[in-house]
């Protein structure tokens, strides 16, 4: 039994490492679940249509959306990380990198969030 | 003129405070009736100056309060790197660590360095950290015989590592990266700004030596670029700029 220790204070870099690392580890899973559900339709089309219709749920809907967040996340970090590797500017000023890689994330799920919600809420 | 007298002695003082440091401590022997190993925080209070460091808080915890307390510090000055440990929850020198920094209204959390063994209090197994830095070999590697007079650089070729040669190896960068905490395996930061320093060096021969060793997979390619040991280094080395330019002699063949 040892008491817990404190959480290490690191900057923008290491919780940028974390985000990267979460998203990383849902989108394997999402893949993993992808192939499976893809290969239902050599078993049996009823089985494959079943599944893929319940992802028109409004809960799937949700999941969707977190989806494409973490998507969005691990390629605009991704591509930080790539800057960082190749340029001395971007290892300099890589935490200015870090806040447009959320001003990007946040324009593209303006972009696609009204329009996801009303295609999965709208009854359009 | 006469000076005058009545110039108060506070001129110039220092305003005093009470500080409370909560220490981890870590009792391999089981003083006072407890488990041996085992963990617990303490707290401690202590008068000090704005001014102080947190070594100096630490010495006087040793010397007035509490003499089982232990952890190392050498030349007190940040240049021997003995005294690197976690301050509030981030990787600092004790002796580089001014009280008035840190917020002294709230306890301060000092902690022994993560991810080596701790031996007791903050202090901690370095044997890790120097075999990492023993494996990329340290030296200069030159062929042919020795030359009568100093080997000559130009200020050029001395510049390309001359942020390395600062590293004083307090382990503070090695500890904070989170690869080194979940892979022991991972030669850390410091190991790589230390084959730096050679790697970069027009007089050393022995640079594709240390690069095939760094391109091991427990080498430069575990870096995830989080920056925590630059921003935790004491001697303001950019160490992931060392490991990225490392990478980069890797990828390119060119040194």
């Amino acid at each position: 039994m040892s008491p817990a220790t404190t959480l290490y204070r690191g900057h923008e870099g290491m919780w940028m490492w974390v985000v990267h690392r979460t998203t990383g580890v849902a989108i394997f899973f999402f893949l993993l679940v992808h192939v499976l559900d893809t290969a239902l339709v050599r078993v049996s089309p009823e089985a494959y249509n079943e599944v893929i219709g319940s992802y028109k749920t409004p809960l799937y809907a949700i999941v969707e959306a977190g989806l494409v967040a973490a998507i969005s996340l691990h390629a605009l970090n991704g591509l930080r990380v790539i800057a960082v590797d190749r340029s001395t500017w971007a290892l300099r000023h890589q935490k200015q990198l870090v806040w447009w890689v959320w001003i990007g994330f946040a324009i593209l799920m303006l972009g696609f969030l009204p329009r996801h919600l009303m295609h999965a809420f709208g009854g359009a | 003129m006469t000076a005058t007298a009545d110039a108060p002695a506070e001129v110039g003082a220092i305003p005093s405070m009470t500080v409370t440091l909560k220490i981890l401590r870590f009792d391999p022997d089981g003083l006072d009736g407890r488990e041996p190993g085992s963990e617990y925080w303490e707290e401690f209070q202590v008068e000090a100056h704005a001014t102080d460091r947190v070594l100096d808080a630490l010495h006087k915890i040793k010397w007035d309060q509490d003499g089982s307390l232990a952890f190392r510090r050498s030349c007190a000055h940040g240049v021997c790197g003995s005294d690197a440990m976690r301050i509030n929850a981030r990787n600092r020198l004790a002796c580089k660590t001014l009280l008035k920094d840190l917020n002294p209204a709230r306890p301060i959390t000092v902690e022994p360095l993560k991810g080596l063994p701790v031996e007791k209090d903050l202090i901690v197994d370095m044997e890790p950290f120097f075999a990492s830095y023993r494996e990329i070999m340290p030296f200069l590697m030159t062929s042919g015989p020795t030359p009568e007079r100093e080997r000559l650089q130009s200020p050029e070729d001395r510049a390309k590592f001359d942020d390395t040669t600062k590293c004083i190896l307090c382990a503070a960068c090695t500890t904070s990266c989170p690869v080194f905490w979940t892979d022991g395996q991972y030669f850390g930061p410091q190991a790589i700004v230390g084959a730096h320093r050679f790697i970069f060096d027009s007089r050393d021969e022995g640079e594709w030596d240390r690069l095939e060793i760094l391109n091991d997979k427990a080498g430069v390619w575990k870096c995830r670029t989080a920056f925590n040991c630059t921003e935790a280094c004491p001697r303001g080395i950019e160490v992931t700029k060392a490991i990225s330019e490392v990478k980069k002699a890797l990828t390119t063949g060119e040194v």
